[in-house]
């Protein structure tokens, strides 16, 4: 069950898995993610779907190694399989017409950004994708992103490829050419998504952020993964991911992701010893 | 003749040692105890404890047969109405249910009859070799979505008619609530198991991480083959009480901390990995079994200080007493006739504190409890850096919203014929909290007793 039948590392340290998962495959749609259980004693874990195909029955997820549920699931190979692969969950992306739309994604955010692009593509959008990484060689996937957008923009934060900045640089730069955005979707670490909302709300551009707190079940059963939104507590495994990027309380998010900081890093650090020793 | 010996006690781990531990606290009736306490039932002709059982066990039947030391016998009289013995010994509220009812507690001590089922469904456990025969198939299939105790029980019930049976559970274990919310302490997670199991055996097929709703609907399985479903998704919604400060961290519903615990074994954290973390100081909200199960569990992580805040008296409480009792020995402080009214942070955005009000009782509200009144100027600051809200859970919506037809009552739980547990759906049938708010183990096994029955007549007419 669940095993992985292609692997394909985008960059250091990040690492696409397709996955076959028949059944959440059939039902799968842009914006909606999945909960991985790696094995016994592992964390369940919320992953944006990257891609779905439900003739194959895979689904396809791209993660990046940040800490120590992440770093064992980096280190899968084809023929592994996970203990446990829920979904789909969430609510999926409102796709229809909307005009020229762009789809902003930064770092491993990208990932769940290229079915949204689809999406809005295959729905008769004119899309333009801004793609935002620390280097060159940190930026994943742009050939898929080129294949599902009308124009692709690329950023880095040293400059080593496209515009030297970051994605609301390259949000500007579309801008400035006199182009008029109706819709926006930001997908990456909470600080660029922050900095894409307070960039667009004064110009008024719809804007839709995908938020990916702590969660445990997934369900809407346990409340781990409350969001502060226009005020509102919202669930974000049942009410979003997605939400409207001007009313989420980015700060709020970004200190509820810091909680059990320390306890994740001591499971890293243990584990991350334990690679040493055994020389891998 | 009936000894007229008092009630015996059940042998516990010492309250100070089982605090730090997730060991099960009551440890069991040995069998002469157990023979001696069953010699107390006077075995009444009419018996009213069995009135007082939700299910109906043929409680003094299977008490004589403990009385004269046939304890598989006595397991095999229980699981005539009761297919989960060994849960609900352990968790069943008997004192507003079997023993209060039992004429021995007029002027004495009731039988200790939820400790006499606990005893022969573990004996059997530990000596029990009685196989099931499969009977034979009828050809029909139902889904049964949710392996709660109502889902579970309703599961055993249609395949001991021969039917091919499958449930639909979203977590990765089956359970329900007996595996992610009450703890090990309380319920061993090996028992549970083992009833799982026995289902297994009889052939019931468990399917998990099937979240229904998302990867498929109870139209398209009535579409997809299935001649009946039955719906017992519990109430896995948690409520919070809405006041500032509830997002703060170190905030949990009851349902994540003692999912943490539970389910995903954070207790055992870093050996498993997912964490779990606790304050010296620890508020849990509200007063019921949720509440205390919270508590304790905050206690045996390492707190040194938890609080049971509720907004009632004591006699108010609806936690089993045995449940209340144990915390009360275990050292869990109780902060009666006080509700908070604002958490409070430090800069980091961790809970610091939590502002409370003192409450009186005033006259009796729609529940029949004497209402709670503020007293004003009572406001007190009371320092913890974690919280826990156990003030109750609603109806999932996951299913119930993606079903088209199905009718809901004003709460958002499903609306059935009271007789038949039937839907407004032909063919669907629910039970348990979904039906009836979050309510008791039994309650929901009684339920899922019930819709089998209404299902096995159902199937008749297809
Ligand atoms: C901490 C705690 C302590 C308790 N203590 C006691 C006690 O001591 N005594 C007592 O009698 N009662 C107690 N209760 C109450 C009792 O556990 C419940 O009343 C009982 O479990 C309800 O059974 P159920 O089958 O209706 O639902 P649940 O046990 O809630 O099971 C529902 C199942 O359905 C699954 N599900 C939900 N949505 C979906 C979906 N969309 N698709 C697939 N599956 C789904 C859930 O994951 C779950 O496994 C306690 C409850 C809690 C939370
Ligand atoms: S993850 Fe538990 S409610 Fe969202």
């Amino acid at each position: 069950m669940y095993s992985i039948v292609k692997r394909r590392q985008l960059a250091e340290s990040i690492v696409l898995l397709e996955v076959q998962a028949p059944a959440v495959a059939k039902k799968a749609k842009p914006g909606e993610f999945v909960i991985v259980r790696q094995k016994e004693d592992s964390e369940r874990i919320p992953l944006t779907i990257m891609d779905f195909n439900p003739e194959k029955g895979t689904i396809t997820i791209v993660i990046q190694e940040v800490g120590y549920s992440s770093a064992l699931i980096t280190r899968m190979q084809e023929g592994d399989a996970f203990l446990d692969f829920v979904g789909p969950l969430g609510q999926p992306t409102e796709i229809e017409k909307y005009g020229t739309v762009l789809c902003v994604g930064g770092g491993v955010g990208i990932a769940p950004v290229h079915p949204i692009a689809r999406g809005l593509k295959e729905a008769g959008n004119k899309v333009i994708s801004i793609l935002g990484a620390r280097s060159k060689d940190l930026l994943i996937l742009e050939e898929e992103m080129r294949a599902v957008s009308d124009e692709v923009v690329i950023t880095t934060d040293d400059g080593s490829y496209g515009i030297k900045g970051f994605v609301t640089h390259g949000i500007q730069a579309v801008l400035d050419r006199g182009e008029k955005v109706d819709a926006i979707w930001a997908i990456g670490p909470i600080v660029m998504m922050k900095s894409v909302a307070n960039f667009t709300k004064p110009l008024g551009i719809k804007t839709i952020v995908s938020m990916n707190p702590i969660m445990v079940d997934g369900t809407g059963m346990c409340g781990a993964c409350r969001l502060d939104v226009g005020g509102e507590t919202k669930f974000a495994c049942v009410d979003g991911p997605e939400f409207d990027g001007h009313k989420v309380n980015f700060d709020l998010a970004m200190k509820r992701a810091a909680f059990f900081r320390n306890e994740e890093a001591l499971v890293y650090n243990n584990f991350k010893c334990q690679c040493a020793k055994e020389g891998k | 003749m009936a000894s007229k010996a008092p009630r015996h006690e059940m042998p516990c781990q010492d309250a100070v040692a089982r605090a730090k531990n997730f060991n099960e606290v009551a440890l069991g009736y040995p069998q002469e105890i157990a023979v001696e306490e069953a010699k107390r039932c006077i075995q009444c002709k009419k018996p009213k404890c069995v009135e007082g059982c939700p299910v109906g066990v043929e409680i003094p039947q299977f008490i004589k047969q403990i009385a004269e030391g046939n304890f598989l016998e006595a397991a095999q009289v229980i699981k005539r109405k009761n297919s989960l013995p060994a849960i609900c010994g352990r968790v069943c509220p008997q004192e507003t249910q079997c023993e209060a009812q039992c004429i021995l507690g007029v002027k004495g001590e009731p039988v200790a009859i939820g400790r006499l089922e606990r005893f022969a469904a573990d004996y059997e456990m530990a000596h029990g070799t009685t196989k099931f025969t499969k009977p034979a198939p009828t050809g029909k299939k139902v889904a049964i979505i949710g392996a709660g105790p109502a889902g579970l029980t309703c599961a055993a019930e249609l395949a001991r008619e021969g039917h091919a049976v499958t449930v639909f559970e979203a977590l990765h274990v089956a359970g329900g609530v007996l595996m992610y919310g009450i703890p090990e302490f309380r319920l061993p997670k090996a028992i549970v198991q083992k009833e799982i199991n026995s289902l297994k055996d009889m052939g019931v097929e468990i399917l998990v991480n099937q979240v229904v709703g998302k990867v498929t609907s109870v139209h398209e399985l009535l579409e997809n083959g299935y001649d009946a479903v039955f719906i017992g998704t519990g109430a896995g919604l948690p409520y919070f009480m809405n006041i500032p400060g509830e997002n703060l961290n170190g905030v949990y519903s009851a349902n994540e901390f003692l999912t943490r615990s539970n389910l995903m074994k954070a207790y055992n954290f870093p050996q498993y990995a997912t964490p779990i973390k606790v304050g010296e100081q620890v508020a849990v909200l509200g007063g019921g079994n949720v509440a205390m199960d919270a508590a304790r569990t905050a206690l045996r992580l390492g707190a040194k200080d938890v609080y049971i805040v509720y907004r009632r008296s004591m006699k108010e409480m609806p936690a089993r007493v045995e449940e209340v009792h144990h915390a009360q020995e275990e050292g869990i402080q109780f902060k009666i006739l006080t509700n908070p009214i604002r958490i409070n942070g430090d800069e980091n955005g961790n809970v610091k504190s939590m502002t409370c009000l003192k409450y009186e009782l005033g006259e009796p509200d729609a529940s029949g409890r004497r209402r709670p009144i503020p007293i004003e100027g009572s406001e007190f600051d009371l320092p913890v850096q974690t919280v826990v809200v156990a003030i109750g859970q609603g109806p999932n919506p996951l299913v119930t919203t993606t079903t088209e037809g199905l009718a809901l009552k004003k709460s958002g739980n499903i609306l059935v014929d009271e007789k038949t547990l039937a839907t407004s759906i032909p063919g669907v049938y629910a039970g348990g909290d979904i039906v009836t708010g979050a309510a008791t183990v039994i309650l929901a096994m009684g339920a899922g007793k019930t819709a089998a029955a209404s299902i096995n007549e159902y199937l008749k007419t297809k």
